[in-house]
């Protein structure tokens, strides 16, 4: 068996189609520190249903690996830090607006 | 230049209000994602990492002046001030919000262009050589008949839900600069014994996660068969394709798996009824077509101030050496825009460049612009007379670039800077490689050589067919980067092969760099180009250079 790592629940904004977050109070947040770190894969599992539920907010929820930080979660594979940066090319997206 | 007639319009202002009526439905929940998904994707619409992605046909990539503006007036507006120029001839803005894509498709259709088929498993954007109608080695313009196959193709009722997407190019010229044989279908003009053009039809290549160079299943085909024998082929196509398989559903696998003669004979079966089918209606439209695609009218004037100009001015004559092209008109030059400006990113060009170049085609060039599969802007009509003047104007534009065909000349994918499917980047490594030989200043001592990077085994950076291929990879969550040798996208195509063991992203410069400097070192002469070199002696020495044994890499 496999040991469950943590993860937070992550999408794209229906209208701009930008990365967000789910976080614990059941927002949706453009900085993943504030994203809800789930640790269980049970709690996981609900709070992606709970996500994939607003079909009108996100577009493309799942589960993406994270670890705790110093300021919130943050991701461990480069594909999500870049969604949570932005591109390397120039300076746009969350690195200039989060 | 074709220009949209009243049937054209209808169908294209109809298609934005359909879509228009889409995203509202989408927004107000009455569409679920699943249902509105394949109607964007018709659309040309992308979800990526950070943002919505509008992907533009840019038809056999022709622009003309107002075409180009609107570009650049739509990136202004909707967008961040910038379009990508990408491997089939479209353009893709890269941030457009949800709720602004109809205004952007309204704004397109203003000027004649649309987003449709740039997407989903249909027949997409034909693609061709950047130089038709200009060349000085073309039979004919291929462009007409490009645009006969994207009137035949666009909303076509039988190919709506293909099994996979499908793509055809087509080149008027025996020297292929437009990829053809590595497209679902590639047209390659050739003449027959009695000096008629027709065809050389390509079946069955394409890059990607199988790449197969395409296979000719005839010929010669007479121009007037050109309608009914692909209708024929993607008909075929369509009920043998395997729809079971994602992987193993382009035609390339079709034609594989049946075998060529099977496959042709299947085609020709069809072909009998499909040009019975054809009345002459498809000529009489490709009549009319042609109309639209007469050379400009060009002119005679002298060109001493050219030639004054090229003895004057050093920096003037190493960009004419690299960036112009024999034009089938007397005085005349194709010039080649680079929009791959050393640590830039390739194929992306600015509004105000945009601009320039609307500019710049309105004055010198007859009013016309191409973009090539290279990610390069083209004029492809410029007298010599005017180049010292274009050439003054591109340098205080950042677009005189002396580089096309050089090593910093890379065609990159957007890779994982911005495309959901990516496994690795490609822009950075690009940017990394343009500045590394231009601090080396050996980009000219290299002379011909071409490196194309994509970010994943779906290939848009046609990786396959580089001199030097890069195929980007995620191996255990770090960026690798993997080396193909000897790969051609011309007439004489040949898939690339592995070098060996992946680079990391820090790796994978100072690799290429030892692969380009044993280069150096094992030409027979100057003139001997890279390919030229690999070819040969085959890939063992180059692979030596890559891996050098381990006590001499400690050593260095």
């Amino acid at each position: 068996m496999t040991r469950f790592t943590p993860k937070v629940v992550t999408a794209n904004a229906l209208i701009e189609g930008d990365a967000v977050w789910l976080t614990a109070d059941d927002r949706w947040t453009r900085d993943m520190r504030e994203a809800e770190l789930l640790e269980d894969e049970a709690d996981a599992a609900i709070r992606l249903l709970h996500a994939q539920a607003q079909r009108n907010v996100v577009v493309g929820a799942y589960l993406a690996d994270a670890k705790a930080g110093r300021d919130g979660p943050e991701p461990t594979h480069f594909r999500e830090a870049f969604r949570m940066r932005g591109p390397s090319n120039y300076a746009h997206g969350k690195q200039v607006e989060v | 230049m074709y220009v949209y007639n009243d049937f054209d319009e209808a169908f294209v202002r109809a298609r934005v209000a359909q879509f228009r009526g889409q995203v509202e439905r989408r927004i107000d929940g009455s569409l679920t994602e699943d249902e509105f998904r394949p109607l964007r994707l018709m659309n040309g619409l992308y979800l990526q990492l950070h943002a919505y992605m509008l992907r533009v046909a840019i038809p056999y990539g022709t622009l003309n002046v107002a075409q180009m503006r609107q570009l650049a007036m739509i990136a202004d507006r909707w967008d961040k001030g910038y379009g990508h120029w990408t491997t089939r001839q479209n353009i893709q803005f890269n941030w457009p919000r949800l709720a602004d894509v109809p205004d952007m498709l309204d704004a397109l259709a203003d000027v004649g262009m649309h987003a449709i088929q740039t997407s989903g498993n249909t027949i997409r954007n034909v693609t061709a050589d950047h130089f038709a109608g200009a060349a000085a080695d073309e039979i004919e313009d291929p462009r007409p008949v490009a645009e006969l196959l994207r009137q035949w193709s666009t909303d076509h009722p039988e190919f709506q839900f293909l099994p996979r997407k499908f793509k055809i190019a087509i080149t008027g010229s025996p020297n292929d600069r437009a990829v053809t044989r590595a497209h679902d279908i590639g047209l390659r003009m050739v003449r027959d014994a009695a000096g008629a053009p027709g065809f050389e039809v390509i079946v069955g290549g394409g890059l990607g996660r199988t790449p197969m160079v395409g296979r000719v299943i005839r010929d010669f085909l007479p121009k007037a068969d050109l309608l009914p024998y692909c209708e024929a082929i993607v008909r075929v196509y369509n009920i043998l394709g395997r729809r079971d398989n994602k992987y193993k559903a382009r035609i390339k696998i079709t034609v594989f798996e049946n075998g060529l003669e099977t496959f042709r004979d299947l085609v020709d079966e069809q072909f009998s009824t499909t040009r019975a089918q054809f009345s002459g209606v498809d000529q009489e439209i490709l009549a009319q077509i042609e109309h639209h695609f007469a050379s400009p009218a060009f002119k005679t004037a002298p060109t001493d101030g050219y030639e004054a100009a090229l003895l004057a001015n050093p920096a003037f004559r190493s960009w004419t050496d690299t960036n112009l092209v024999a034009h089938k008109a007397p005085g005349y030059a194709i010039v080649q825009v680079s929009i791959k400006k050393h640590g830039a990113t390739p194929g992306d060009a600015t509004s105000d460049q945009m601009r320039v170049l609307a500019d710049l085609a309105e004055r010198y060039g007859h009013g016309e612009l191409r973009i090539s599969h290279e990610q390069n802007v083209i004029l492809p009509h410029v007298h010599k007379s005017d180049l010292p003047a274009v050439y003054q104007a591109l340098r205080a534009a950042a677009l005189a670039t002396a580089n096309i065909g050089l090593i910093s000349d890379i065609i990159a994918c957007p890779g994982m800077d911005y495309c959901a499917l990516a496994t690795a980047r490609s822009i950075p490594i690009a940017q990394e490689i343009a500045l590394r030989f231009d601090a080396l200043k050996l980009e000219h001592e290299v002379g011909p050589l071409k490196i194309k990077i994509s970010g994943c085994i779906n290939a848009c950076g046609h990786h396959h067919v580089g001199h030097i291929g890069i195929l980007g990879l995620d191996r255990a969550g770090v960026e690798n980067y993997q080396i193909t040798l000897g790969g051609d996208h011309t007439e004489t195509a040949v898939i690339g092969e592995r070098a060996g063991p992946g680079f990391s992203a820090d790796e994978i410069v100072p690799a290429i760099e030892r692969l380009v400097r044993g280069y150096l070192a094992l030409r027979a002469t100057r003139d001997e180009t890279f390919i030229e070199t690999f070819r040969r002696l085959g890939a063992e020495p180059f692979k030596a250079v890559l891996y050098p044994p381990q006590e001499a890499a400690d050593a260095a």
